[in-house]
């Protein structure tokens, strides 16, 4: 029985990780990528500049600008910028025209050193990498769910994996290079030994932060289908005073923000929402920031008399419960990394990404080998041929695209940032094209080495398009900008290898025909 | 499981269909019922015991799904989530109505 046990999971293993893979494989991709959106937004908007300014200072702009241009506004809200994020934005709400109805927003991004308004070009940057990754650009809650589906099969195939894997330390010794599919089979099962607790708890951790959508019973049984109560009693809510009617001055903020340091000792804000601004009642809620500790919390607020300076409350500590679902919340998301640990989880995830990447190749390689002899391959094989190509080299070549889309679309166009996403999904349908009209081995090699040209030359693109290039940015030692060239000259450098590989091992005859080399490509697929 | 893709015979098939649906289905509703009662019986503050319970649930379908195929027969697949509903939603209803009387 044992060993039918194992056969069965094995089983389940392969067919979960085929139907899903190539959905997985996006998802993880993108949700690499998106650890750098604030990096990937900054390159993608090179005209908001980069400065380092105390909080205080920011601050006490941002106060300014928004006294003068919207002093009868029912709320402010202020984000200030961090080392990562460094546009500092305001957003007023005008008072509602009907009582009842949602007053109107106004956003403006300001430069923190000068508090003038600055104008960035319109994209949706990193932004959409990150929303791509759970939203799948699909209308709300469609691709959330298909997202944590997609997650549940992630887990399965992950312990199923587990199981099926008997000896799994004694064959993480070995590596048999040059050796076709066991090469493949072997590299497969060392990156998902080697980040194992990196895999489980990026997955668990995502079926986490959608589990009231998609596992709402016990709410509906507990709070009587009162959802909206469980929501209260899990972020409360900082109690704002109500409307005086009478006209207040308010007191300069910037003193508030070491207040509330005290107050978390020694956490950073990252927002501030001033209600009823020029009221005699005006409050002031100071939301921490999530860059500060492991351990997400939405709703770790302090809230200030906004005339008088007088602390009003200031959100209790949160419940373990809430701690441990928070705390895988935050591992996923990685808000509290620093640059190193930031890049450890960009190298993890595309560890991951390889292994469904490396998981496909290995279905298929399994069930060529039986038709290599013969000169058409059966349909379902085909199909599956082409949709590892485009799902893999093709998503790479629309990841580029994206970044030239940036670069070469008129800044003044209308709907800019729309036509960035849709240059995306443009050059990754044509790629499922291209994986169709191709024999395999050619589709993998020529859209293997148009990503290399793509990615290899963004440096040049960005030099010939803005002047925010790497002779300007190195001896600068702006770093977010260079930074960003540099990944994507070395991710070119890695895909062109790959497809060099590709080219060489396809002159060996049929007996190593699925010597593919898309797991280097999504590795350093930037 | 063993048989290969080639002319696999019907009852196969439907065998893997009807093992597919209790794993999906039974086992949605078998991790909905668990974190109902987990949310029922645990001594905590109502909220951190939803928390909880939805947090548990997942695991709980895995186990479901891994049973579902790991099990002899479509039908003992079936019975075992089967079962478990029953089980768990009798004690979720106890617990209901403990807490209404």
């Amino acid at each position: 029985m044992k060993d039918g046990f194992r056969q069965a999971m094995a089983w389940l293993h392969t067919w979960t990780g085929l139907i899903f893979g190539w959905l997985l494989f996006a998802i993880f991709l993108t949700g690499t990528l998106a650890y750098f959106k604030d990096e990937i937004s900054h390159w993608m908007q090179p005209e908001i500049p980069a400065r380092s300014v105390s909080s205080e200072a920011s601050l006490a702009l941002a106060q300014d600008y928004l006294q003068q241009h919207a002093p009868g506004a029912s709320r402010w809200l202020i984000d200030l910028p961090s080392a990562r994020e460094p546009g500092l934005s305001v957003r007023w709400q005008q008072l509602p025209a009907k009582q009842g109805e949602r007053g109107q927003f106004t956003e403006k991004r300001l430069d923190p050193q000068t508090g003038t308004e600055v104008q960035g070009r319109e994209t949706r940057g990193g932004e959409f990498f990150y929303r791509f990754h759970f939203q799948l650009q699909m209308p709300y809650p469609w691709g959330r769910w298909l997202s944590t589906i997609a997650a549940m099969v992630m887990f399965i195939g992950l312990i199923t994996g587990i199981i099926t894997h008997k000896k799994i330390f004694k064959d993480f010794f070995t590596f048999r290079p040059r050796k076709g599919q066991r090469s493949w089979l072997d590299g497969h099962n060392a990156v998902g030994v080697l980040v194992l607790p990196f895999h489980l708890m990026i997955t668990y951790s995502s079926l986490v932060i959608f589990m009231s959508m998609v596992m709402p019973a016990s709410i509906l049984a507990s709070y009587k289908g009162d959802v909206r109560a469980f929501f209260d009693d899990v972020f409360p809510a900082s109690s704002v005073p109500e409307l005086a009617g009478k006209p207040g001055q308010l007191a300069p903020m910037a003193p508030l923000l070491e207040r509330a340091r005290e107050q978390w000792s020694g956490g950073r804000v990252q927002r501030l929402t001033v209600n009823n601004p020029g009221d005699a009642n005006a409050s002031v809620v100071l939301v921490r920031d999530g860059a500060d500790r492991v351990v997400h919390d939405v709703s770790s607020a302090v809230t200030f008399n906004g005339v008088t300076g007088q602390l009003l409350s200031s959100t209790p500590q949160q419940p373990v419960a809430m701690a441990i679902a928070g705390s895988f919340y935050g591992l996923h998301m990685g808000r509290f990394a620093s640059p190193v640990v930031r890049w450890l989880y960009f190298i993890f995830g595309l560890a991951s990404t390889a292994l469904i990447g490396t998981g496909l190749v290995i279905w298929l390689g399994k069930r060529q080998l039986k038709h290599a002899k013969s000169a058409v391959m059966p349909f379902e094989l085909r199909l599956v041929e082409v949709l590892n190509i485009a799902s893999m080299s093709g998503l790479t070549v629309a990841v580029a695209a994206f970044f030239w889309a940036n670069r070469l679309l008129p800044v003044e166009m209308t709907n800019r940032s729309d036509w960035e996403v849709n240059s995306f999904f443009i050059v990754w349908g044509l790629s499922v094209i291209h994986a169709m009209v191709r024999r395999g081995r050619s589709a993998w090699v020529e859209q293997l080495a148009l990503a290399a040209f793509l990615f290899c030359a963004v440096p040049l693109l960005n030099a010939l398009t803005t002047p925010y290039h790497l002779g300007t940015t190195l001896p600068q030692g702006d770093w977010m900008m260079a930074g960003f060239d540099l990944a994507c000259l070395v991710s070119g450098l890695f895909l062109a290898w790959a497809a060099w590989k590709m080219q060489r091992s396809g002159q060996v005859p049929v007996a190593t025909r699925q010597r593919a080399k898309p797991i280097t490509l999504e590795r350093e697929a930037n | 499981m063993k048989v290969k893709t080639r002319s696999l015979p019907v009852s196969y098939r439907l065998a893997v269909t009807s093992r597919v649906l209790a794993a999906v289905v039974g086992g949605y509703v078998v991790a909905a019922l668990a974190s109902v009662s987990l949310t029922m019986w645990l001594p905590m503050p109502r909220a951190e015991a939803v928390v909880t319970g939805m947090m548990t649930s997942f695991l709980v379908y895995l186990c479901a799904v891994l049973w579902c195929f790991a099990c002899r027969s479509a039908w003992q697949a079936w019975l075992g989530v089967i079962v478990p509903s029953g089980v768990l939603a009798a004690l979720s209803g106890v617990a209901y109505w403990l807490g209404q009387s």
